[in-house]
C-alpha cells in the first residue's frame, strides 16, 4: 500500500487529507497521478496537467519518473507559499 | 549545529542571538524577520493561517541550511518558522546567520529566505472579510531562488577559467 498525503487547496479541492491505496500497476508518480485522475469527479481537474501541482515521495521532492514502492508516503500539494 | 524550529508560539530575536554571542569567532550576525501584512493583492487581510507537511518541514529547511553552509562560511544559523493562525503585526518567519565577516552572514541569511519560499513545504491561506483563499505562488520568489543557481553557474565558471 501507498500512504498518499494531500495538503492546502488540493486537499480542500479532493477533500481528503490522506488515504492509503494499492501500489499501482504502473508503479511510479506519473502512474498514481493516473490511477488518481481516473476516479473523475474533482480529480482530473486537480491533477490536471496544466495545474503547478508538486509531488512528494518519502518526503523528498519527486519528479513524474520516481518509482513507487510499498509503504512509500507520497504527498501531493500545490506550489508551496511559506516564508 | 543550526538552530531549526517550526511552532505556533511566537519568538524573540533578541533571545534567540544571545543564545550565539557565546562564540568569540563571530563577528556579524544577519537576521531576517518576516511579518503578516493586512494588504495582499488590495484585499484586507484579517487571519492568516499557514499549513505544513510535519514530516517534511524540519528536512526540507535542513537541506536548505546544509546548501547555505556549503556555499558560506557559517557559524551558526537559526531558522524559525511559525505555523497556525496568525494576524497583521504578528511575525512569521525568522533567519539569523552568524559568520566571521558581513558578506557570509547577508548573502546566506537572503539565500535562505529565497529558498524556504520556494522548497519548504507551508501554504498560506488568507481570511478577508470577504471570503477565505489560498496564496497563490508569485513568480517573483522563484525568480529570486532561481538567482542563485545562476550565480552557481557563473562560480564554476570563474573556475574552470
Amino acid at each position: 500500500m501507498l500512504n498518499i498525503l494531500y495538503f492546502a487547496s488540493l486537499r480542500e479541492q479532493v477533500g481528503l487529507a490522506h488515504e492509503s491505496i494499492a501500489v499501482p500497476a504502473v508503479a511510479t508518480v506519473a502512474g498514481l497521478i493516473e490511477t488518481l485522475r481516473a476516479r473523475g469527479g474533482e480529480w482530473p481537474d486537480a491533477l490536471a496537467a496544466n495545474k503547478p501541482w508538486r509531488v512528494a515521495v518519502n518526503q523528498e521532492m519527486a519528479a513524474f519518473d520516481t518509482p513507487l514502492k510499498s509503504d512509500d508516503e507520497v504527498a501531493i500539494f500545490p506550489p508551496v507559499t511559506g516564508g | 549545529m543550526p538552530v531549526i524550529r517550526v511552532q505556533t508560539a511566537d519568538f524573540n530575536i533578541a533571545d534567540e542571538i544571545a543564545l550565539m554571542r557565546d562564540n568569540p569567532a563571530i563577528g556579524a550576525i544577519a537576521s531576517f524577520i518576516g511579518l503578516v501584512r493586512d494588504i495582499n493583492d488590495g484585499l484586507g487581510v484579517k487571519t492568516l493561517t499557514l499549513e505544513h507537511y510535519p514530516a517534511m518541514t524540519e528536512k526540507a529547511v535542513a537541506a536548505i541550511v546544509a546548501e547555505a553552509e556549503a556555499r558560506w562560511r557559517i557559524i551558526h544559523c537559526t531558522v524559525i518558522h511559525r505555523v497556525g493562525e496568525l494576524e497583521p503585526c504578528d511575525q512569521v518567519v525568522l533567519v539569523i546567520v552568524a559568520s566571521a565577516h558581513r558578506a557570509d552572514a547577508f548573502e546566506a541569511c537572503q539565500f535562505i529566505m529565497d529558498y524556504l519560499k520556494t522548497r519548504a513545504p507551508f501554504w498560506k491561506k488568507e481570511r478577508t472579510p470577504q471570503s477565505a483563499r489560498w496564496v497563490e505562488a508569485r513568480e517573483s520568489d522563484a525568480v529570486a531562488s532561481l538567482r542563485w543557481r545562476a550565480e552557481t553557474a557563473n562560480l564554476s565558471g570563474d573556475r574552470i577559467d
